[in-house]
């Protein structure tokens, strides 16, 4: 299955994993989800939008990305799925 | 002006997004030897993210990489106005032209009124040669040695002392200074060693080098205290300016001949403690 993973598990980084699905699911995993988890979500949404992709599945292991963080790490996930 | 430019590798999102805290004059997003190869794709993404959300108040270089598969890539990713200067490694005059090409083209892609300058990496004995030359290019504001690439070419050991760099530190800060391009001096790599820090910057600093580059942000302090003026100096060259508003000509100061190269001296060690904030 075509998969793409970016980033890391250090502070201030996001993991990134994205393989292709028959519907767009989003699974976030964060220690500040309670605070941040809606604004991870709409980030990767907004992203997804953007690079006109559906149909994959998002996960994302937040370690206090920023949203730049987490939507450079979200396309090179996209770009190396592609890729594969 | 600046006095050190710290490292940062730009496939380091804490790093990154804290640039400016570090108090380098300068940044250096680094997209080559920090930047594991099979990262580079997410190193050039994380930085045209950062670019387009953050503004460093510090001076933005970017170092890119030269092998031709990459550099065109690297240009084409992260090109932004928030950069000042792109420093290239492994730099010719060849490589410079090419650089220079690229950069003019994106400026008019993008339509960008900023002209983006080049810091020639100057790492072998033919680059030294050339550091005049290179210095000369059509948009070259900087020269920077690359001391450990050097001394590979050369066949030399590496020294504390810095004994076998002192040639080239003192070709290259010549080069710059013919040239009013910035000179800046290549990194002191035991981070763990703070009086070695000093020493050597002061060695680069006396050989004529405008700057020091930094590998770790604990260095940066060090580096600046090292290219400021000193109290002392600062404090001489307030009374060589006092005193030469009285005078006309060539005039005595703490039994000391002061003519008019000593007071353009007193003017820029003024100059750069305003700029520093040390006045």
């Amino acid at each position: 299955m075509k998969k793409g993973v970016c980033g890391s598990l250090e502070s201030s980084d996001c993991l990134i994993t994205v393989e292709a699905a028959e519907k767009t699911e989003i699974l976030i995993e964060s220690s500040v989800y309670q605070f941040y988890g809606e604004q991870i979500r709409k980030v990767i949404e907004t992203t997804l939008a953007e690079a006109g992709r559906a149909h994959v599945r998002v996960s994302c292991v937040d370690r206090g990305a920023l949203d730049c963080t987490i939507r450079a790490r979200l396309l090179t996930a996209l770009s190396r799925m592609a890729e594969k | 002006m600046i006095r050190s430019c710290l490292f940062i590798p730009a496939n380091n999102p804490a790093m990154i997004q804290n640039a400016d805290l570090f108090g380098a004059d300068a940044v250096i997003f680094d997209l080559e030897d920090a930047v594991a190869v099979e990262e580079k794709d997410a190193a050039r993404s994380l930085l045209r993210e950062y670019f387009k959300v953050f503004a460093p108040a510090a001076r933005v270089f970017v170092r890119v990489n030269n092998a031709p598969e990459w550099l065109l890539p690297d240009l084409e990713a992260v090109f932004s106005d928030k950069i000042d200067a792109v420093i290239l490694p492994k730099a010719d005059a060849a490589a410079c032209g090419r650089l220079r090409e690229a950069l003019l083209r994106l400026e008019k892609e993008r339509r960008i009124s900023k002209s983006i300058g080049i810091i020639p990496l100057i790492e072998s004995a033919r680059a030294v040669l050339a550091a005049d030359s290179l210095a000369s290019l059509s948009g070259v504001v900087g020269l920077m040695l690359g001391a450990e690439d050097f001394t590979a070419d050369m066949e030399i050991e590496r020294s504390k002392s810095g004994e076998e760099i002192s040639y080239p530190r003192a070709r290259i800060a010549i080069a710059a200074r013919a040239n009013r391009v910035i000179a800046v001096d290549t990194p002191f790599t035991d981070v763990n060693d703070e009086d070695g820090l000093a020493s050597d910057a002061a060695r680069a600093r006396a050989l004529g080098m405008s700057a020091k580059a930094a590998i770790h942000p604990r260095q940066v302090e060090i580096i600046n205290r090292v290219f400021s003026p000193r109290p002392a100096q600062i404090e001489w060259a307030t009374r060589v300016l006092e005193k030469s508003k009285a005078e006309k000509g060539v005039f005595s100061l703490d039994g000391k001949m002061v003519d008019q190269p000593v007071i353009e001296r007193a003017k820029t060690i003024i100059e750069k403690a305003k700029r520093y904030k040390l006045l």
